[in-house]
């Protein structure tokens, strides 16, 4: 059966509704942030849209120096770093993210444990990312 | 019982009976398959008869990206023409930087089936023809390119995460990574085979010299750690992780010749058994029950281990995919070698340094020996092969017992873990 639960739909709602939506398997329960045709836990095909309230902490975090082509176009590189991680979702799942709002050339001074929020600012619509920052 | 729990073994037995392995390092004239003819020819002039080429029934050829490294994809039957071997079935598996560690699994299921006796398996990878930006690009498509790559990891990012996360976990500090890397050099040293064959010592002392010769202030270096903690002569590739804690961006092949247990006596006398063989898949790192664990290496293991009859306990030595330094930790305490969390001290005592009592990478590893992606699992079990063998020369391991060694080969950031235990018979 054709399912609308995929990555171009996570992407186009995160940039249509402003809002973080996964998924949430109706026949377990479980919540995936990644939008998925199938829940991986029971292997239920009963998936529903499931809105994340946006809140998370940082669990683990890298500010990367040798950057990939699109991100030294924005900018970043050697002088420059950027810092991704991984966030636990305030519902409970992770999903990989980029941090904004800190420091990357300074990395002691980002903390795991520290509260996030969705950030929306400089999303590209061309390339939409998942971004978080200090709540 | 499910199926999936079932205890596994091989249908008939499977031993390793020729190794061999190009040089690694940058060789901007050579295309992948030279490479391997390379490895190839490696491997039949030091075996221990001579062989016939025509009695090879059948090949796997490892490799991750020949279509995004040398824009040419469908390798495997190139590699046969170029070895001569055509029409023999041969076929490329692609499993990232575990492609060869799947290659060597397929082949000794292919004898294992009865359908093959003698069995050609190895990998491959041209990489230097990319800027370093490319290759950067090429390996994260190697991560999950919908939620893991938007989101800005690169691959020493995600391991540069898991590094994060070991160091919040337990007490690992920036310097147990960095001694990783010398100890790795150290054995890298004594392999002429070696992209990076000398010592982060000797690299030290080289930067100093060429910094008196031209005039300029000599650094102030002490110590191994006094360089590697210096920006300038060890940047940052994604914090906490160094260029010297990164391996290199190699060209290389790697090969090795399977043949049924029941016959590998027409070949050697000092064949090597493949005991155990073992491959699991994994999540993201967002997805893992663990950010500082890859659980593919654990589930690898234990299916090596029940296969081959032993615990971690029982490996003398090990090869480790250690592409990064942080992975080497992450490996020695996913294999059960070490309590997790204790890898970092382990490495402090020198217990797996080449005269320890746990020997990891005497051959260098991927860091000092360089890591030709799809070719780097099937170059451990080229090292272990001449390690169980007593014939690895000045890197030999220095324990009086070497009778299983074990081979760590991880794909991308752990959604593929190929383990292997190999026994001399």
């Amino acid at each position: 059966m054709p399912s609308e639960f995929n990555a171009a739909n996570f992407y186009k709602r995160l940039r249509e509704d402003g809002q973080l939506t996964g998924i949430r398997c109706n026949a377990c329960g479980g919540l995936s942030p990644e939008a998925r045709p199938m829940c991986a836990a029971c292997r239920s095909f009963d998936v529903a849209w499931h809105p994340f309230s946006g809140r998370a902490t940082l669990s683990t975090f890298t500010c990367i120096s040798v950057v990939p082509d699109y991100w030294g176009q924005k900018g970043y590189g050697r002088n420059n770093p950027y810092c991704s991680g991984i966030v636990t979702l305030e519902e409970g799942p992770r999903i990989s993210a980029r941090i904004t709002g800190v420091d990357g050339a300074n990395p002691q001074s980002i903390r795991t444990g520290m509260a996030l929020a969705l950030d929306l600012a400089d999303l590209d619509p061309e390339r939409p990312s998942l971004a978080f920052k200090p709540a | 019982m499910a199926t999936a729990t079932r205890k596994r073994r091989l249908g008939r037995q499977v031993a390793i009976v020729g190794a061999g392995l190009s040089q690694f390092g940058a060789f901007p004239d050579k295309d992948s398959r030279d490479l391997f003819v390379e490895a190839f020819q490696d491997m039949i002039q030091t075996m221990d008869q001579p062989i016939d080429i025509d009695d090879i029934e059948c090949a796997y050829v490892g490799n991750y990206s020949s279509d995004l490294f040398e824009t040419q994809g469908h390798t495997a039957p190139i590699v046969a023409d170029w070895l001569g071997m055509t029409p023999i079935p041969i076929t490329r598996i692609e499993n990232a930087c575990a492609s060869s560690g799947s290659a060597l699994r397929e082949g000794a299921m292919a004898i294992a089936s009865g359908m093959y006796d003698v069995v050609l398996v190895g990998g491959m990878e041209k990489m230097t023809n990319l800027p370093t930006e490319g290759v950067t690009d090429v390996l994260a498509s190697a991560a999950d390119g919908l939620y893991e790559v938007p989101a800005g990891l690169t691959f020493p990012g995600i391991f540069g995460a898991i590094a994060k996360a070991h160091m919040d976990r337990y007490e690992t500090s920036l310097d147990h990574l960095l001694k990783v890397g010398i100890k790795n050099h150290n054995n890298g040293a004594l392999n002429p085979k070696a992209q990076f064959n000398v010592t982060i010592r000797d690299l030290m002392e080289r930067r100093m010299a060429r910094a008196e010769q031209r005039g300029q202030p000599v650094p102030e270096w002490q110590t191994e750690l006094d360089f590697l903690n210096d920006d300038r002569a060890n940047p940052w590739i994604a914090w906490p992780l160094r260029l010297y804690d990164c391996a290199p961006i190699t060209d290389g092949a790697s090969c090795i010749l399977l043949v049924a247990a029941d016959i590998a006596h027409n070949f050697t006398d000092r064949p090597v058994s493949l005991a155990g063989i073992g491959q699991a898949s994994g999540k993201p790192l967002h997805d893992a029950d663990e950010l500082t664990s890859l659980s593919a290496a654990k589930e690898a293991s234990r299916q090596a281990y029940e296969m081959a009859g032993i615990t971690a306990d029982d490996v003398d030595l090990a090869e480790v995919h250690d592409c990064f330094t942080i992975a080497e930790i992450v490996a020695s305490e996913d294999l059960g070698f070490f309590a997790p969390g204790e890898g970092p001290r382990a490495v402090d005592e020198g217990r797996t340094a080449l005269d320890g009592d746990r020997p990891i990478n005497t051959s260098g590893g991927l860091k000092s020996k360089g890591h030709p992606v799809g070719a780097s699992g099937v170059g451990q079990v080229v090292e272990i092969y001449h390690q169980l063998r007593g014939e690895a020369g000045e890197r030999q391991a220095k324990k009086s017992k070497l009778e299983v060694g074990l081979t760590h080969n991880v794909g991308g950031t752990g959604g593929t873990c190929v383990v292997n235990v190999l026994r001399r018979e």
